[in-house]
């Protein structure tokens, strides 16, 4: 279970304290959490703090009842956190397999490599050597991203939207590889996203918007006011409404 | 065959044993072992120190070792080795050499080797150099290749310098003929107060001549290296070089590079990159478990692989 307490987070840009996250308390204890939200709500902010790569200014974070909030990435991610980037990182030289080794936490056959390349919809031998450098499409390096985060094993795992950039792969094949971590390690599965089909199969979706937690709750209860409620540009609504009504 | 040589053969030439084929092992400025096959023979030169590998025209799948060990400390030792590849050949060439100091006085090691590779051969030269040795004497080595590709060759050059080596002044000259074409790996590492210098220079004389010289290094704590390279294009050419570099703690990288293109049809390409290690990739790592030290190590034996 992962519990927030009161977390908030601010930088201070050009010498001005902006708060990036106000007062967000929640605690996860299901399956599939689904974290939306307007772009800039925050959302990533949130994850990176779970994960342990920025600590919050206000706050304690807490993983079954201990407090992770002053451990490094290393000792969450010890401690069962996994974070799947929005981003994936590129590197010179370390292979697709010595990442899932490095996930796995011990040597790995290459058979066993292979089986996680391919719940992503990759074809093993052509990738399982292959530098996770430039080289890769965004596509390719996405799911390999999903490929490590799944490889861990861990009980709580996020997804910063990992649908972004998977072409033909579809959504059904993502899911299915959710209910699979779920089904192997138990636990909690937390997904930022916009997606519609994402969300659908959320058993709590968080909405996040400027830094605020705005509505948590059953899809049922959430979802049907997230569009309505979301507060965006006046100009750009009038702009739509005009668009409509042309 | 003592520990030392043992140890010293096995990093730069991975040699358990004495090696099958021809060979020529150099130890302590004198002739440890040599052997010589059908199509190579090796000939100890007459006017100065070192030898020359002959090589028989259409030679293929054979391999030539003629790594140098130094262990005596204070050794120093300038060694041409020439090697004359005849045509249609397709050989493998792993020279290196390995100094163990032990002592106060500096050893240092030049080789100093010509390759004529001729018309239509394929060669693969490894070179590695690697120091070790308790002793507080330094180890110098500053090898010089000079290369002649003719018409419709191909040789490919690894070179690797991962530990021990204080000094290292690396020459690599080339002239690139007819439809010839010449690839340099590179891979060095330094710390401490180490200092390599690496100067290419190449020469793409021939119609569809190339060049794709690639340099990966590492330099850590307060070492300090040089990459300049240089190519020209005379002809119909195409060539790319390339300087790749992680730097750490207080170490210095300077790149220079330059192209010349003589020929309206040369086409000539640098890129360049010196930098830290990238602060999302060992946050990536971290995320996988592994502690900040582990995830640089991976880091760096990733980009020297």
């Amino acid at each position: 279970m992962l519990e927030l307490k009161n977390v908030s987070y601010e930088v201070n840009d050009e010498a001005v304290n902006k708060e990036i996250l106000k007062n967000i308390s929640f605690t996860i204890d299901e399956r599939f959490v689904a974290i939306t939200g307007p772009n800039g709500g925050g959302k990533s902010t949130l994850a990176k703090l779970i994960a342990g790569i920025i600590t919050p200014t206000e706050g304690r974070i807490f993983l079954d009842g201990k407090d992770i909030t002053d451990m490094s990435i290393t000792e969450r991610a010890k401690n069962g956190i996994s974070f799947a980037f929005q981003q994936p990182v590129r590197f010179k030289g370390i292979t697709v397999k010595d990442l899932i080794t490095f996930a796995v936490g011990h040597q790995i056959s290459t058979q066993e490599a292979c089986s996680y390349l391919s719940e992503v919809g990759l074809c093993a031998k052509d990738y399982i050597n292959r530098e996770l450098n430039a080289s890769l499409s965004g596509g390719e390096a996405k799911r390999i991203e999903i490929a490590m985060t799944m490889a861990r094993g861990t009980a709580l795992s996020i997804f910063d939207e990992p649908e972004a950039g998977i072409d033909l792969w579809s959504f059904q094949s993502l899911i299915k590889v959710f209910e699979m971590m779920h089904k192997k390690a138990g636990g909690s599965i937390i997904i930022i996203s916009h997606q519609e089909r994402i969300l659908n199969i959320a058993d709590k979706v968080i909405v996040l918007a400027n830094g605020e937690l705005v509505n948590i709750g059953k899809k049922e209860d959430v979802l049907p006011g997230l569009l309505v409620d979301a507060p965006g540009c006046s100009v750009l609504t009038e702009k739509m409404k005009e668009a409509c009504n042309g | 065959m003592d520990k030392i040589t043992k140890e010293l053969l096995e990093q730069v030439a991975d040699l358990h044993e004495i090696p099958v084929g021809a060979y020529n092992i150099r130890k302590d400025g004198e002739l440890y072992g040599r052997n010589v096959s059908a199509n190579i023979d090796i000939v100890t030169k007459k006017d100065k120190p070192g030898i020359d590998i002959i090589i028989k025209d259409n030679t293929v799948k054979e391999s030539v070792h003629i790594p140098v060990i130094i262990s005596q400390s204070g050794l120093k030792e300038a060694v041409y080795n020439d090697f004359y590849i005849g045509e249609n050949c397709d050989v493998t060439i792993i020279a290196g050499c390995g100094i163990h100091n032990g002592g106060k006085e500096g050893s240092e090691h030049s080789g100093i080797h010509a390759f004529d590779v001729g018309k239509n051969s394929k060669v693969k030269y490894v070179e590695k150099h690697y120091g070790q040795g308790e002793g507080t004497g330094e180890r110098i080595m500053n090898p010089t290749t000079k290369i002649l590709l003719r018409e419709g060759s191909y040789m490919e050059m690894d070179t690797v310098q991962i530990e021990g080596i204080d000094s290292t002044k690396r020459d690599t000259s080339a002239k690139v003929m007819d439809n010839a074409k010449l690839v340099i790996k590179e891979k060095i590492m330094t710390h401490d107060k180490q200092y390599a210098e690496t100067n290419f220079s190449v020469d793409l004389e021939g119609e569809n001549s190339s060049a794709d010289l690639v340099s990966r290094s590492v330099a850590k704590n307060e070492s300090y290296q040089v990459f300049n390279s240089e190519i020209n294009g005379n002809g119909v050419c195409h060539g790319h070089s390339e300087c790749d570099a992680i730097i750490m703690d207080n170490a210095c990288v300077k790149a220079l590079p330059a192209l010349t293109a003589n020929n309206v049809d040369a086409s000539l390409i640098h890129e360049a990159a010196i930098g830290k290690i990238a602060g999302e990739q060992l946050i990536k790592l971290m995320t996988l478990g592994l502690s900040e030290e582990e995830a640089e190590k991976e880091i760096v034996a990733g980009f020297l692989k």
